[in-house]
């Protein structure tokens, strides 16, 4: 932050339950589309009906009832557990560049699904969930031992030890098309299709991760200024960093291990409430939680009507809209607003 | 590579009593305190030694001496195995007459030497390209392969193979110019008014992902066996690698790594700050325009012989600075460091699942990051 909102709090602080307003409503409209958008169009007012007044013969009804609305459920779920885990983890390292992926979740994840692919263990979505989850919560655990001590080292841990697991998968994948096959389709995040499998699990570790965040950010606040205040101010900094690092885990994890690795939303959501925050991570944190769903289900319509062929993966529409929004902050602000 | 050495006669204060050169101080009036701490003798032992050069002297760390003698040898050594090693081991005397042509072998001179020879060179290079943007950005993710040009370079191939189908030239000679429009995009969106490093590696991250996102659904769209060669290429290979293909390569790499060792000085002195390195006199803009060029373009022609080989300019700097124990990201121990690590991994790749060969980027990846782990628990116990 360079200028305004530090040297002018007020403008912030008022800015706020604006957004958060602007927000609900932006969601219930993301949502309401996301419900009547696709390769069969539903009528607004039939969309109601199907909630209020479910029909089972309906043609229309069973869409929104079977398939759009748990794929709205889990895109609200998914894109609120990466945007939450960016802001957690940008605040935790200090670090504007540091999103989830950065920890190991998303090469924990995919090198545990290579290896159960070459094993013939992937065949189901619910082996595919738990091998995504055991691994990234493996992969993160690792990364925490070698980089606990200091931030940079976390970092540095995080890429060396995703570049490990990339490493060892691709020799895994090049021997056995089989797990190529089944990696490359877990490799482009999706929505598609994911919403038929039980997500009880993973919703529910979501929801109490989301939760256990908005908690836990008040003592954020403390250790986001720096280590030796957070201890003047009477913070138990390795326990909040500790607690921290396991919603990180369990937020992007269990994103991740239910729509494979999707990229910008952890860290593109948290740049664009930064300078609006102003520094207060429990607000950070709940506008996260609500502009990042915004985002996904912006992100799940585009990618259902953009090509006549067939869907486009969402992973690819939020790169094609986070990247530009991520250059455009940095051109606009500069890096060190960041 | 002159980064880890200073000319005795620019800093008075860094001089040992020693060394100093008669009447150009009083050794009554100086003060103790502008002595550098490294300079001070410990035990009879310095970290520095005096090498003269007509009537001026450089001062190298000891410690880079050691370096650069270890990385020479084990250069060597690997080279020497890679001679040998194969599906029939030659002796070292067969080697010896390969080598001096006393005793003609066409398996050791033109089979294995080049992959040994390119080993050495396109590590350096690496290592190299890695060091320049680690500097430029002061960020250790500020490497090639984070900030898109590996992707870039994988996009141009993957639309060689998969719309258009061509061959291996025409493949080399896509990834040459995805690299290069990702590093023009890139480079031309970090530009306004000046260029910040920060800004370089936000933009390159921003750039990379949008660019692997596109790589990920073209591999998804394409039949499975374009997908296997695809993918394969993507981990980069010395495999197959003869005396024409690094003819071209060698050429364009001798310049770029002369033209690095002549402005590592400069980029030392910028790395401190753009003030204090304009206020030193560097020229910072045309600086750093040259010092990208030559950063990417070790990376494009390393990419275009043999695929994008990952991890090798994220690590080798690191891992290089951490050996040399050097306060900046220095080129040299990283361009020793990338020789090494390359060769090594290039061996392992082919000896793991003999006789098949693997890509050499799945064991950069795998050695690189595991060794960068060991340096980054080492430390972690050290405290």
């Amino acid at each position: 932050m360079t200028s305004a909102p530090s040297a002018n709090p007020p403008t912030a602080s008022t800015a706020r339950p604006v957004v958060l307003a602007v927000g609900v409503i932006a969601l219930v409209a993301a949502g309401a589309v996301s419900l009547a958008v696709g390769a069969r169009a539903v009528p607004v007012g039939e969309l109601w009906q199907a909630l209020a007044d479910f029909d089972p013969r309906d043609g229309d009804h069973l869409v929104v009832r079977d398939i759009r609305l748990p794929r709205m459920v889990l895109g609200i779920a998914v894109g609120a557990a990466l945007a939450v885990g960016g802001a957690l983890i940008q605040t935790l390292s200090r670090n504007p560049l540091a999103e989830p992926g950065i920890l190991g979740v998303t090469h924990g994840a995919g090198f545990a699904l290579t290896v159960g692919a070459a094993l013939g263990l992937a065949g189901s979505a619910i082996s595919q969930l738990g091998l995504g989850v055991v691994g990234s919560v493996l992969a993160t655990a690792l990364v925490y031992a070698v980089g606990r001590h200091s931030t940079l080292r976390l970092l540095l841990a995080g890429v060396a030890f995703s570049a490990v697991l990339m490493g060892v998968s691709l020799g895994i994948r090049l021997t056995s098309p089989d797990a190529l096959d089944q990696y490359r389709f877990w490799s482009v995040g999706s929505l598609a299709g994911r919403e038929q499998t039980d997500l009880t699990v993973p919703l529910v570790a979501i929801g109490l991760a989301l939760a256990g965040a908005l908690v836990i950010a008040r003592s954020l606040n403390a250790v986001a200024l720096g280590d030796t205040v957070a201890h003047t101010l009477g913070a138990d900094v390795a326990r909040v960093r500790t607690v921290t690092l396991l919603l990180i885990t369990v937020l992007a994890g269990a994103a991740t291990a239910v729509a494979g690795p999707i990229l910008f939303v952890g860290l593109i959501v948290p740049h664009l409430l930064r300078r609006l925050t102003a520094g207060s991570v429990p607000w950070l944190v709940g506008l996260s939680a609500l502009v990042g769903p915004i985002l996904m289900l912006v992100a799940d319509t585009i990618a259902r009507v953009l090509l006549h062929t067939g869907e486009v993966p969402v992973a690819i529409v939020t790169a094609f809209l986070g990247g530009p929004m991520l250059i455009w902050v940095v051109r606009r602000y500069g890096a060190g607003s960041l | 590579m002159t980064d880890t050495q200073q000319p005795d006669t620019q800093n008075p204060g860094t001089q040992k009593p020693g060394t100093q050169k008669p009447g150009t101080q009083n050794p009554g009036t100086q003060n103790p305190d502008t002595y550098d701490v490294r300079e001070t003798p410990v035990s009879g032992r310095t970290s520095t030694v005096r090498v003269p050069v007509g009537d001026r002297a450089w001062f190298v760390q000891r410690r880079t001496i050691t370096l650069v003698l270890g990385c020479a040898a084990a250069m060597l050594g690997l080279g020497f195995v890679g001679l040998s090693y194969g599906t029939s081991w030659a002796t070292p005397g067969e080697v010896f007459g390969a080598l001096t042509g006393l005793e003609p072998s066409v398996v050791i001179a033109e089979w294995r030497a080049p992959r040994v020879v390119a080993g050495i060179l396109f590590g350096a290079a690496l290592g190299v390209a890695g060091a320049i943007f680690q500097n430029l950005t002061r960020n250790p993710m500020g490497s090639p392969d984070i900030i898109g040009l590996d992707a870039g370079a994988y996009t141009g191939a993957l639309l060689v193979m998969t719309v258009f189908a061509g061959a291996s030239m025409t493949v080399a000679f896509g990834s040459v110019v995805g690299g290069l429009v990702t590093a023009a995009l890139v480079y031309s969106l970090s530009r306004s008014n000046g260029l910040s490093g920060m800004r370089l590696v936000v933009i390159g991250i921003a750039v990379n992902a949008m660019i692997t996102a596109l790589n990920n659904w073209l591999v998804l769209r394409a039949e499975l066996e374009v997908a296997m060669a695809a993918v394969g290429w993507n981990s980069g290979s010395l495999n197959g690698i003869d005396w024409d293909d690094l003819i071209l390569p060698f050429a364009v790499l001798s310049v770029l790594l002369t033209v690095a060792a002549l402005r590592s000085q400069t980029l030392h002195q910028s790395a401190l700050g753009d003030a204090i390195a304009v206020s030193t006199g560097v020229p910072l803009e045309r600086q750093r325009m040259l010092m990208v060029l030559v950063g990417v373009g070790c990376t494009a022609t390393v990419t275009a012989v043999a695929g994008p080989v990952a991890f090798i300019a994220l690590a080798a700097p690191q891992i290089g600075r951490r050996l040399a124990k050097a306060p900046g990201i220095p080129l040299l121990p990283a361009a020793l460091t990338g020789a090494v690590l390359l060769q090594l991994a290039d061996l392992i790749a082919q000896m793991l699942l003999a006789p098949v060969s693997l890509p050499v980027g799945v064991v950069t990846t795998a050695i690189g990051g595991g060794y960068l782990i060991w340096l980054l628990a080492q430390e972690v116990r050290r405290r």
